[in-house]
């Protein structure tokens, strides 16, 4: 219990000197801030869902697209946390609805399906901007600056970290584990795995949903093409597996470096940079394939071998 | 117009059938979910682009080349990047994810290849482009023989896979991959060879698509969705059914676009993939779920 309450002073100290950061920075480190929160949020609440079920989810961008143009429609015409509201509300729906339809389906048909719903999200936006509003694109003029909206996504990131933290010491995660092990013995166990599973999707989908809609406000304009960009998913996707999936810490582990790597590559490399988006994929996926934390642990098994005999005395 | 729309629609799918043929073979005996597998399409397509432009080769004899340089591409990508994922996951049974994420990374590398390349411009040639007459209606005489070429090569493949002894093993491996070694199949060979048999699938779709349809070098995600949709709607590992899902999705599509919104095509082949693994998981020909 001890270690808990360290964990979480050691984390408080952290979040407020984030908080402080952005006052003591450049523009430009706010910006690099600003992106970083988003980027480690998404991962978490990726790996909120994926990690434990191990169903690989690429409708990341589908539901940041929604809570952004979310924002675009209403950012006028409501007060804007009625708007967060609306947002979340409308990507906690489609998460349902596409979860009903899809957790039925195992692996691949699941990665498919999520690997499409954000090209027909943004097909139908399209189809519904050029054909009945006339006009495709939109102008948001919220009164944000960089360092409000990095508060909003560092406040939602320590959230969603705290969901996680939570759900892996309830009985909810224990069930998850047991889902993401074996569905059958979990079925057999008297888990009620459909439920556990929409309800964990749901969640993760709704801190996605906040993410694009906090982030809004940093384009002025705004086009299903932008918020709909499937880079968004992959590189979510590829963060939380480096770091780990089954872990608290992992995607944030994972977030960081990427990020800051991505942001050096598209600013130097910006024609080769999904030869090397690529590349790393494969090497993640060849050498860490469970992430860099368990990565960690395995290989320095000799010096953690001795530590449960120790603290079992 | 519908029997214009009909026929064109029956055309095109006989591309995506032909397509969907080859993922089907890559995943339904070598168990790898080949998330690249449009970007092989999309390769095949710049290869004929630059045969035609380049050397004035045309897109037919072209094949000659392509094909096997397609095989070879898929052959050595087996060995290369899926034969050790394929050994690592005999223990943990992860072969489904790893060989998703890892032909994710493949399908970036080789498109932002293309991208440095060839550039993100749309991309055509003129071939054999003038309208024949079919049942009263005009269709292009480039799509028209893109078609024939697709049904002669599904037809020999089907042949081959139904009527030779070689063929039989390789089905004997879809069936049941453990016992296949019992009769003296080489199961790993077996799975090797029918990926690459998959990318020549792919490769001569790409080729077809090229005569008749301007690509980019990004392209190549819509046309592996399209192959998934078709070979899901199919029966994972079923031949005939990604024949008629192909044949079906060409259809619905060429309908959706000149009656509906040509925005929507997609929209509509999702609806369908979604319809059919509601109402059959496994699909229109697939045995039933477990």
């Amino acid at each position: 219990m001890s270690r808990t309450i360290i964990g979480f002073g050691v984390s408080l100290l952290a979040l407020i000197g984030l908080v402080i950061l952005p006052t003591v920075i450049d523009a430009y480190g706010v910006g690099l801030l600003l992106g970083l929160a988003g980027y480690v949020t998404l991962a978490t609440a990726w790996a909120l869902f994926s990690g434990p079920t191990r169903y690989v989810s690429l409708a990341t961008v589908a539901f940041f697209g929604i809570g952004a143009y979310t924002v675009a429609v209403l950012s006028e015409t409501l007060p804007y946390p009625l708007v967060l509201l609306v947002a979340a509300l409308l990507g906690m729906v489609v998460a349902v609805l596409v979860g009903l339809a899809t957790l039925r389906l195992a692996g691949v048909y699941f990665v498919i399906f999520t690997f499409g719903l954000a090209e027909l999200i943004r097909q139908l936006v399209t189809w519904y901007e050029v054909n009945v509003t006339g006009t495709l694109g939109r102008y948001i003029f919220l009164p944000f600056s960089a360092t409000d909206i990095y508060w909003q996504l560092l406040g939602l990131g320590a959230v969603t970290l705290l969901i996680g933290w939570w759900i892996g010491r309830s009985r909810i995660g224990l069930a998850l584990k047991v889902i993401g092990d074996d569905e059958v013995v979990a079925a057999h166990a008297g888990i009620d795995i459909a439920r556990i599973k929409l309800a964990l999707f749901t969640v993760s989908a709704t801190i996605m949903t906040l993410v694009g809609a906090i982030q809004a406000p940093r384009w002025t304009y705004v086009e299903p093409s932008i918020v709909f960009n499937p880079t968004i998913s992959f590189l979510t996707l590829i963060m939380a597996l480096l770091g780990g999936a089954t872990r608290l810490w992992g995607p944030l582990l994972g977030a960081v470096p990427l990020f800051l790597m991505f942001e050096w590559l598209s600013a130097n490399f910006p024609s080769h940079y999904s030869i090397i988006l690529g590349c790393l994929f494969i090497v993640i996926v060849f050498v860490v394939p469970r992430g860099v934390l368990a990565f960690i642990e395995e290989h320095s098994g000799r010096f953690r071998n001795r530590k449960p005999e120790e603290s079992a005395k | 117009m519908i029997v214009t729309a009909i026929i064109s629609g029956l055309v095109l799918g006989g591309t995506y059938a032909l397509v969907a043929m080859g993922l089907t073979l890559q995943y339904g005996i070598s168990r790898i979910m080949n998330l690249a597998y449009g970007e092989t399409i999309i390769i095949a397509a710049f290869c004929a682009y630059l045969l035609v432009s380049q050397l004035g080769i045309n897109p037919v004899l072209g094949l000659i080349i392509i094909l096997p340089g397609a095989f070879a591409f898929g052959y050595l990508v087996y060995g290369l990047m899926m034969q050790p994922l394929v050994k690592r996951s005999a223990k943990s049974g992860t072969l489904e994810v790893d060989s998703i994420l890892a032909t994710f990374g493949l399908l970036f590398v080789l498109q932002g290849v293309m991208l440095v390349v060839f550039g993100s411009n749309y991309t055509s040639y003129s071939y054999l482009n003038f309208g024949v007459q079919i049942f009263g209606a005009t269709i292009g005489a480039n799509r028209l023989l893109a078609f024939v070429l697709a049904v002669v090569i599904g037809a020999a493949l089907y042949l081959a896979l139904t009527r030779t002894r070689w063929g039989t093993a390789i089905r004997a491996v879809a069936v049941a991959p453990q016992s296949a070694p019992l009769v003296g199949i080489d199961v790993n060979r077996t799975a090797r060879f029918a990926f690459a048999l998959g990318a020549t699938l792919a490769a001569s779709g790409g080729v077809m698509i090229s005569m008749y349809q301007t690509f980019t070098a990004s392209m190549g995600v819509i046309f592996t969705m399209k192959a998934l949709v078709v070979v899901i709607m199919g029966g994972l590992g079923n031949l005939m059914g990604a024949l008629v899902a192909g044949l079906l999705l060409g259809l619905v599509e060429t309908l959706v676009a000149t009656y509906v919104d040509p925005g929507l095509t997609l929209a509509a082949t999702y609806a369908i993939f979604l319809a059919v693994l509601l109402w059959r998981p496994s699909g229109l020909f697939g045995k039933a779920a477990s």
